[in-house]
């Protein structure tokens, strides 16, 4: 499984691996919104959290369909599902891999957005805090979405289509998140929340999404 | 060679009266045969007999229609069309792969036998036709299962390549593995029993054969 988590990471890093394309497009996201908003600093501090939250899950969006659509298509994914791991951890580790290589830059790079968008000081934190807990989600609902649409030609459309709705309550708390934290009130609630359907998606749609490829590769 | 697999005569591979379908359409029913250590099956017929479909039955990836398959837990290595190899990867990150998911150290040895080692540093993208074939087959020497089945293992290989590959299927079954192939070109393995699927293409229910999955779901 470590291997697996290995071979991901090295191949995100290698030409062609799309590492970096989240990112530069969130940055994308970040810098053209001002332009089109206008300059006003309150405009912007009051819609900055959910700029950055849908400009994240945007970008987590753009890399989905190559989770399991390149293993498919050069006939790994055949191979890994008769290899000795259970396919439950291979989709698990391939999130897991998506995560590190789409969601965790992200988090760390959104306070430099923020500043761009003229978030409120006491917000950045949260922000932090908010993407950290809910990008993990859109990972692992995102590996659910592209198991669905594993065998299908052009299903980057379709996938997002029936990924973005399983969003949505991620991207309602996390907004909540940064939107409280920025106005300096309690998020203990919305927090808990985001952590909740984190927690939850990891463990339970792991188990769909195998289910779903078992099917799709027959 | 391949001195890891496992040589208990016990080891076996059987199947009785399987029945398979692709696309919802049954193509093979009432087929049965027994595979022993040291021996190997070569799996012939015309196109569309369904060779791809009963080898994917039995590695698992697909449930069969009826009939059943006794073989024993964790011992089938599976080599499809497709080589499953990562263009960016080089040659030797591609086997390490699968020796760390097999849980086997032997991308060295794999390497020598299928002659790969002046292209260990190579990426994949980089390789020829043959060559990729080849480093696809390498994979089954890191697995280190006894029980092979394999796709059209020859394809896109030159004579002496296949002449190679003979040679390592010759020593996995002198080493006790089992194989089963599935092919049109002669391999030169002489020793092979032949399995011709003709005669057990299914019959269209109205011959009397067994309805499909397909005709199920609408009736």
């Amino acid at each position: 499984m470590i291997a697996l988590l290995i071979r991901d990471l090295r191949l995100a890093m290698r030409a062609g691996g799309g590492f970096g394309l989240g990112l530069s497009f969130f940055l994308l996201v970040a810098v053209l919104v001002p332009l089109g908003v206008g300059p006003e600093g309150a405009t912007l501090a009051k819609i900055a959290p959910g700029i950055l939250w849908v400009g994240a899950l945007l970008a987590c969006l753009l890399s989905l369909d190559r989770i399991f659509a390149l293993d498919f298509e050069d006939g790994s994914l055949d191979l890994l599902a008769t290899a000795p791991i259970p396919l439950e951890g291979v989709v698990a580790i391939k999130a897991f891999a998506h995560w590190l290589v789409t969601g965790l830059p992200l988090t760390l790079v959104a306070p430099v957005l923020g500043l761009l968008l003229n978030l409120p000081g006491a917000g950045y934190g949260w922000l932090v805090a908010s993407l950290a807990l809910g990008t993990p989600a859109l990972s692992v609902i995102g590996a659910f979405g592209a198991a669905l649409t594993v065998g299908l030609k052009r299903g980057g459309l379709l996938l997002s289509l029936l990924v973005l709705p399983l969003y949505v309550p991620t991207l309602i708390f996390g907004a909540e998140v940064v939107k409280r934290g920025a106005l300096g009130l309690a998020v203990s609630t919305p927090l808990l929340l985001l952590a909740g359907i984190t927690a939850g998606v990891a463990a339970l749609l792991p188990f769909a999404s195998a289910a779903a490829i078992r099917v799709n590769l027959r | 060679m391949s001195a890891g697999a496992p040589s208990g005569s016990a080891l076996a591979l059987g199947v009785t009266d399987l029945a398979c379908a692709r696309g919802g359409l049954t193509v093979l029913e009432g087929v049965s045969f027994t595979l022993r250590a040291g021996h190997a099956l070569i799996l012939r017929g015309p196109n569309g007999i369904g060779k791809t479909t009963i080898l994917r039955t039995l590695v698992g990836l697909q449930p069969a229609l009826a009939g059943s398959v006794s073989l024993p837990a964790e011992a089938m290595a599976y080599a499809a069309h497709a080589d499953g190899l990562k263009a960016t990867l080089t040659v030797a990150e591609n086997l390490g792969f699968w020796a760390a998911v097999y849980g086997t150290d032997r991308v060295e040895d794999a390497l020598h036998q299928m002659n790969l080692v002046e292209l260990r540093a190579r990426q994949a993208a980089n390789l020829s036709a043959g060559q990729k074939r080849r480093l696809g087959l390498a994979r089954l020497l890191v697995t280190g299962r006894p029980i092979w089945v394999l796709d059209e293992p020859t394809i896109s290989l030159d004579a002496a390549s296949v002449a190679l590959f003979a040679g390592v299927v010759r020593a996995h079954l002198a080493a006790g593995g089992l194989a089963l192939i599935a092919t049109h070109i002669d391999l030169g393995l002489d020793e092979a029993e032949v399995l011709d699927l003709a005669p057990y293409r299914a019959k269209s229910p109205a011959e009397g054969g067994m309805a499909s999955a397909f005709d199920e779901a609408f009736q």
